[in-house]
């Protein structure tokens, strides 16, 4: 076939869009980033999970070890399932706490895990027992108010 | 009074069904070309040319433009983020808004105005000087020799071009608000790494330029070659092309928007 000059610039054209992609795909966005080869995967049941939402990060000691994969509502439980990915790297006891958290004053919420002492590890498809829920900030506030008209009328019946 | 008003309802009545013919010419043309595209493979230097044509001739006007849009963006959305003292998610805020709407909406806008006004104005020239007639003449189908390799060029450059507009005006972005403004350098990347998806802000806007890229090819080949064959008439057809072309970008992506919404939260 003849070579032509304007095949060169179509090579190069095409060229720099699989580049701008790669880029895009490598810099910019998350591919290749975080895909761990060995999962397993764990339950968790929360009474509320507040902002949480599915690919949200899983976390111990700040670093990411798993992702929210699903979030269904418990009809028997009537509370929050959520389905955690985790990397297969890192093990964690069975009486491993989750809590829902949130990463700032108006971040994003994650789960934040903290290990327990149990010699056994967490395996595929077994369920997190211990789990705080979210910090509903209504419910934290009125408990301040309750306390603080507590404190009052106990310090007037001292009088 | 009765005669105006009955000439307005006649010219309204004259227009929609103008309006309906035309689509329906315009889809049986796109089920033309998609039939006759064989020879733009068979012979793909055919299709080569016209991505040379459409595609890497559009390259500097989209790069420039990309990277003005994504400093702008940076400036602004750095103003904004401020007030909430949350500059570091200047990455995010570009970003997203480059990969999800700017990129594919703009490029395809742009697109449209530089190549497929020059596609409508070739075909529609090709047409007013009987070439188009003379390739029917040699037992040449015009429509596979010159509307699908046209087509074909602009739907294989679209997507590159959008993704080129990103690249670039992410790398705007990240000249006017790290290296200008001094947001941290980390923070930009590692933020907006956290909150892109390949799979459903990468490859969504990928889809969407695909899609723009077949209707702005589709309609400028189709106006080239319906345009009346003037000088006057090839003026008109290449003007339409614009304009339609943009007003379907722009209904396609709220369209397509909907479509994606719910794999973004």
């Amino acid at each position: 076939m003849e070579r032509k000059v304007v095949d060169f610039w179509v090579g190069l054209f095409v060229v720099a869009g699989f580049a701008a992609l790669l880029m895009l795909a490598l810099k910019v966005g998350n591919f290749g980033a975080y895909s761990p080869k060995n999962v397993y995967v764990v339950k968790a049941h929360f009474d509320n999970i507040g902002g949480l939402k599915a690919r949200a990060p899983v976390r111990s000691s700040g670093v990411l070890v798993g992702r929210v994969d699903a979030i269904n509502f418990d009809t028997k439980k009537y509370d929050a399932e959520v389905t955690l990915t985790m990397d297969g790297d890192y093990k964690f006891p069975t009486d491993t706490t989750a809590s829902v958290l949130t990463s700032g004053i108006l971040g994003e919420n994650y789960v934040g895990l903290e290990a327990g002492g149990d010699t056994e590890n967490l395996k595929q498809g077994d369920v997190i027992k211990i789990t705080q829920s979210a910090v509903v900030l209504e419910k934290l506030i009125s408990q301040f108010l309750f306390n603080k008209a507590q404190e009052n009328t106990s310090d007037k019946e001292k009088k | 009074m009765v005669d105006g008003l009955l000439r307005a309802v006649r010219l309204v009545g004259a227009m929609t069904i103008d309006g309906v013919w035309r689509i329906g010419v315009g889809s049986r043309f796109l089920a033309l070309i998609l039939l006759h595209s064989g020879l733009s493979f068979r012979r793909f230097g055919l299709t080569i040319r016209k991505i040379f044509f459409s595609g890497v001739l559009s390259v500097i006007i989209i790069a420039v433009s990309g990277l003005f849009v994504g400093m702008v963006l940076a400036l602004q959305g750095f103003q904004t983020l401020q007030t909430y003292g949350s500059t570091e998610k200047l990455g995010v805020l570009v970003a997203l808004s480059l990969l999800r709407e700017l990129g594919p909406v703009v490029s395809a806008l742009l697109f449209a105005s530089r190549a497929g006004s020059a596609i409508t104005a070739e075909i529609g020239l090709m047409k007013a000087t009987e070439q188009l007639t003379a390739m029917d003449m040699m037992a040449v189908n015009p429509v596979a020799r010159v509307v699908a390799p046209h087509f074909w060029g602009g739907v294989i450059s679209m997507p590159l071009l959008a993704t080129i507009f990103s690249a670039v005006g992410i790398f705007g972005a990240y000249l006017v608000g790290v290296v200008l403004i001094g947001v941290d350098d980390g923070a930009f990347w590692s933020q907006m790494q956290e909150a892109v998806d390949f799979r459903y802000d990468i490859v969504n806007g990928l889809i969407k330029s695909f899609v723009f890229g077949i209707a702005v090819t589709a309609i400028a080949t189709f106006e080239g070659f319906d345009a009346k064959p003037t000088a006057e008439g090839v003026s008109g057809a290449t003007a339409r092309t614009v304009v339609t072309s943009s007003l379907v970008i722009l209904a396609l992506d709220l369209v397509l928007t909907a479509f994606m919404i719910k794999g973004w939260n």
